[in-house]
């Protein structure tokens, strides 16, 4: 049994308007780290807020363990939040922060220290107890909100984006801490953000929404190696997915499968392609240039390479793309569809 | 599974209650004011007619009273002329000890900040008494003068407050861009600071105008003739004939020198909470 | 741009102070003379034996400040100014936090409320007393008549609401707190929309109901806001002598005088200035009190 189901979930803020959310069905699996992944208005963070009861749904039904829970408020829904400004009450030592559930639902007193102590052993934030959250740093805030979630001993995690206050450096450290927390602990957990990285290295599996609806569900090797359709394809993966529209379909490669010519062997599909730009990025490089030649004249495309330094500015070279690596796309539809051999000139 | 629906009607319900009565407690004597206005005496003093209605044809005769037997239209003359000055002398006084104030930042821009704002607390029934002999000694008891003299004891420390949290959220690139391009300090006040405040300048111009009609104390103290009195005071002590209130007159007065008030108050508020908040917290 | 941020040096820093101190000094200036001047003046004549229309004044020690305190309705006005004070000011925290979380979301028709709720903080103190004073006439009052209507009094028999001392002080304790509750309500309800709105979401998740959000997570966020609404609403009642004025001008009897409406008594029309100036300096202790609070709060709110 899922832990969370939706079922045809939609949200409507303005009459005659798309939804915010439309007709999203989905079963999460045991302990799993579903990722809601979209750019913003994508709905994720809408849908988020109706399992968690913050909002009602227009139509459609939300299971909590298999109890359907449209109408119940969110104290009655055995879940845990955690915000992306952490929300943690600032009046409150960090005891009381973590204690506060325990105290809202009633739980005897006796029972709260242990609790609390448990938690904060868990997040190893013990010698914090005394403190107030306007004391502690990015990264004490976000393992307070976490302890604070998890005394409770939710069915399930909601996380709304904890990670995107935090400065680049912190973050790091902060999605490798909270992906040590959930092997640790194992609740299902469901994570909203917009940063496809995040969402490739922290998810189990990842839904990726746009305009309320959702394109695919899928591991990360499944919605970057097999991406479902145009969308899926450039969301994911910096630079995006190179897209170049040739007759009835739309041909797809990614920047590091576009390499120069002397680099790679096997069936390979040839391009001329001419060096515009070259950014360093230390572990990296990305060549942007124009495709020369043929039916693709002028297509902007991206490469990653490990090193560029004989490609000179301005000169054009002989790239290929490995023939297994090109993924197409009906042109209408925009949806995936079989290989197909194509004449290139 | 419904419960959470019908917790949901019942919360409006309560809210629509708690709204409800207190909008009638708080609006009932200006309610009370409109219908006293237009009642007709016979019916206002027969004791066994309904008060909430009209038993007799409503009338204009004590508004025509109030305009043409009192000095009313005298004392909202009086009470705009004392207005106009004491607008013009707090602009000139707090407009620049506002900003340099918001722009001293260090130990004397906070000490004077504090000090300004002690003055505020020292009531008009501290210093009436002492106000009076000042007063009088200048030979203006009984003038209008004397109200344009002291009422900027309130309105400017009031003012400064407002402008100084104002003029702190003016960014002070602007002022620096302003300097670098040629512009003196003071210049960059008078030519950019100004004309950007606009709307602050306009808010302190509204609640000094209001805090002027709304003043009581001083105008009793210093203001004695009925010709001279202004609003605040004419309206309670001059339309009282011996022991008989005028009342119908009096509530026609008291509504129409309330509402323009309202609601020129009403769409400047925002501006009032954020200088009480952020003026005296910061 | 190095040349151009030493230029703003030169200019600001050389402008700055004496630039600073000819902007601020009208200002500072009017009010040394206008209010420290007179407040020093009034500390004199308590000392003194000053009288309206008298040019003679002679020093006199502490007598004027001995006779007040022996005084019967002295004593009766600084308890009356203490318990209108007071009590106005738990109602009117009370009512307007109620009012404030009413008020909170929007919702068609808010600015209306919101205009009639203001109305008696807006209007002239003197011309909403003056609006009670009807309201509680002794024959023609409307509450008179609606209990009578209900048979809860009989005709002529209904109680005299300012004319019965205990009467007139609840009657005044009444407006008081009625002109006070727009003041704290609106700013209350700066405060409670200033407040991140995860806040009371988190709560929520956490379990806690309406009433605890209330009182545990956002009331207690608010102290800065209501410490400021409390101390400026304690400040406007305690000084304030118009609505006793109005509404009593003191009596019956003396019984609802307070410390400012006794010093107008006895100092303007009882023209014994020294008095009136001893009286109003009792205000002093208060206001100080009230100032070390405010800028206790101000000092706090600096420091977060």
């Amino acid at each position: 049994m899922a832990v969370v189901e939706t079922r045809d979930l939609t949200k409507v803020f303005k009459e005659g308007q798309l939804g915010a959310v439309n007709n999203v069905s989905l079963e999460t699996r045991e302990g799993e780290f579903l990722v809601f992944l979209g750019p913003s208005g994508s709905g994720k963070t809408t849908l988020l807020r109706m399992i968690a009861g913050l909002e009602t749904p227009t139509s459609g039904d939300i299971l909590i363990g298999g109890r359907v829970v449209n109408d119940l408020s969110p104290r009655d829904r055995r879940i845990a939040m955690v915000f992306q400004s952490y929300a943690l009450y600032p009046h409150l030592s960090v005891y009381k922060n973590i204690a506060f559930p325990l105290k809202a639902q009633n739980v005897k007193k006796e029972l709260h220290k242990e609790k609390v102590e448990w938690a904060a052993s868990l997040l190893g934030i013990g010698a914090l107890l005394d403190r107030k959250p306007r004391e502690l740093s990015g990264g004490e805030r976000q393992r307070v909100a976490l302890a604070r979630a998890i005394v409770r001993e939710p069915a399930v995690f909601l996380l709304d984006e904890p990670l995107s206050n935090l400065d680049a450096k912190l973050r790091a450290s902060a999605r490798e801490e909270l992906e040590r927390f959930h092997r640790r602990v194992g609740t299902t957990s469901i994570y909203v953000t917009h940063d496809q990285v995040e969402a490739m290295a922290m998810g189990d599996r990842i839904m990726v929404l746009n305009k309320g609806v959702v394109h695919q569900l899928g591991t990360p090797t499944d919605v970057y190696d097999n991406p479902a359709d145009t969308f899926v394809a450039t969301f994911l993966g910096s630079p995006p997915m190179n897209l170049v529209e040739l007759g009835d379909v739309i041909v797809g490669f990614r920047p590091e499968h576009f390499r120069p010519a002397s680099t790679s062997t096997g069936d390979c599909v040839p391009f001329r392609f001419k060096v515009e730009n070259k950014e360093y990025l230390g572990s990296e490089w990305i060549v942007s240039g124009a495709l020369v030649g043929g039916k693709f004249e002028g297509r902007k495309i991206f490469s990653r390479l490990a090193s560029a330094q004989d490609l000179r500015l301005g000169d054009t070279c002989n790239f290929v793309v490995p023939q297994r690596e090109l993924k197409f796309f009906d042109r209408i539809t925009e949806k995936r569809t079989e290989p197909r051999g194509l004449s290139w000139q | 599974m419904a419960h959470g629906i019908s917790q949901r009607i019942r919360g409006k319900v309560v809210k629509v209650l708690v709204l409800a009565t207190f909008t009638i407690l708080l609006a009932f004597p200006f309610y009370w004011m409109l219908i006293t206005s237009f009642k007709q005496n016979v019916d206002l003093y027969t004791m066994e007619n309904n008060p909430f209605v009209f038993n007799a044809k409503p009338t204009l005769d004590h508004v025509r009273f109030l305009f043409t037997q009192t000095r009313f239209v005298r004392w909202l003359g009086n009470t705009a002329f004392v207005g106009v000055f004491v607008v013009a002398i707090t602009l000139m006084l707090a407009v620049p000890a506002a900003y340099s104030l918001a722009r001293l930042s260090g130990r004397w821009g906070e000490r004077l900040g504090i000090g300004i704002f002690l003055t505020y607390l020292v009531p008009p029934t501290l210093l009436f008494i002492p106000l009076s002999r000042v007063v009088a000694y200048f030979g203006l008891q009984d003038t209008l003068w004397a109200l344009i003299l002291v009422y900027p004891t309130f309105t400017v420390p009031f003012s400064i407050w407002l402008l100084m949290g104002f003029f702190k959220s003016i960014p002070k690139e602007l002022e620096d861009a302003a300097m670098v391009d040629g512009l003196t300090r003071f210049g960059a006040f008078i030519k950019l600071v100004i004309p950007i405040s606009v709307s602050g300048i306009l808010t302190v111009v509204i609640f000094t105008f209001t805090l002027v009609t709304q003043e009581f104390v001083y105008a009793l103290t210093f203001i004695s003739s009925e010709s001279n009195q202004m609003i605040g005071t004419g309206i309670p002590i001059f339309l009282v004939r011996g022991d008989v209130y005028y009342w119908g007159a009096l509530m026609a007065a008291c509504l129409i020198a309330s509402l323009p008030i309202a609601f020129m108050y009403n769409l400047f508020l925002d501006r009032f909470i954020a200088g009480f908040t952020v003026g005296a917290v910061k | 741009m190095a040349v151009a941020r030493s230029k703003i040096k030169s200019i600001g820093a050389a402008q700055s102070p004496l630039l600073g101190a000819a902007m601020f000094s009208p200002a500072v200036l009017y009010i040394l003379l206008l209010v420290a001047g007179p407040f020093f003046l009034a500390i004199f004549y308590a000392f003194s034996d000053a009288r309206i229309g008298n040019p003679e004044m002679h020093y006199v020690g502490l007598e004027n400040f001995r006779s007040i305190l022996q005084s019967p309705s002295f004593r009766v006005a600084i308890r009356n100014s203490l318990i209108f004070t007071i009590c106005s000011q738990i109602v009117v925290i009370i009512g307007a936090n109620i009012l404030a979380i009413s008020l909170e979301n929007t919702f068609r028709g808010r600015g209306l409320i919101r205009f009639l709720i203001l109305l008696p903080w807006v209007a002239p103190i003197a011309l909403g007393a003056i609006g009670w004073k009807w309201i509680l006439d002794s024959i023609y009052s409307v509450i008179t008549w609606v209990l009578v209507a209900a048979h809860i009094y009989k005709p002529f028999s209904a109680p005299m609401w300012l004319g019965e001392p205990r009467l007139a002080i609840a009657s005044v304790l009444l407006v008081h707190s009625w002109r006070m509750m727009p003041f704290s309500t609106v700013i209350l309800l700066a405060g409670r929309t200033a407040i991140p709105k995860d806040i009371p979401e988190a709560a929520a998740v956490d379990g806690a109901g309406f009433w605890r959000t209330q009182l545990q997570i956002v009331i207690p966020m608010m102290r800065p806001i209501i410490s400021v609404a409390v101390l400026f609403g304690l400040i406007f009642t305690f000084t304030d002598m118009t609505v006793v004025y109005i509404l009593t001008a003191g009596g019956p009897f003396d019984s609802t005088q307070t410390l400012p409406s006794l010093a107008f008594a006895m100092g303007i029309q009882g023209s014994d200035l020294a008095a009136g100036a001893a009286i109003s300096l009792f205000l002093v202790p208060v206001l100080v009190i009230i100032a070390y609070f405010m800028l206790r709060v101000a000092h706090r709110a600096e420091v977060n």
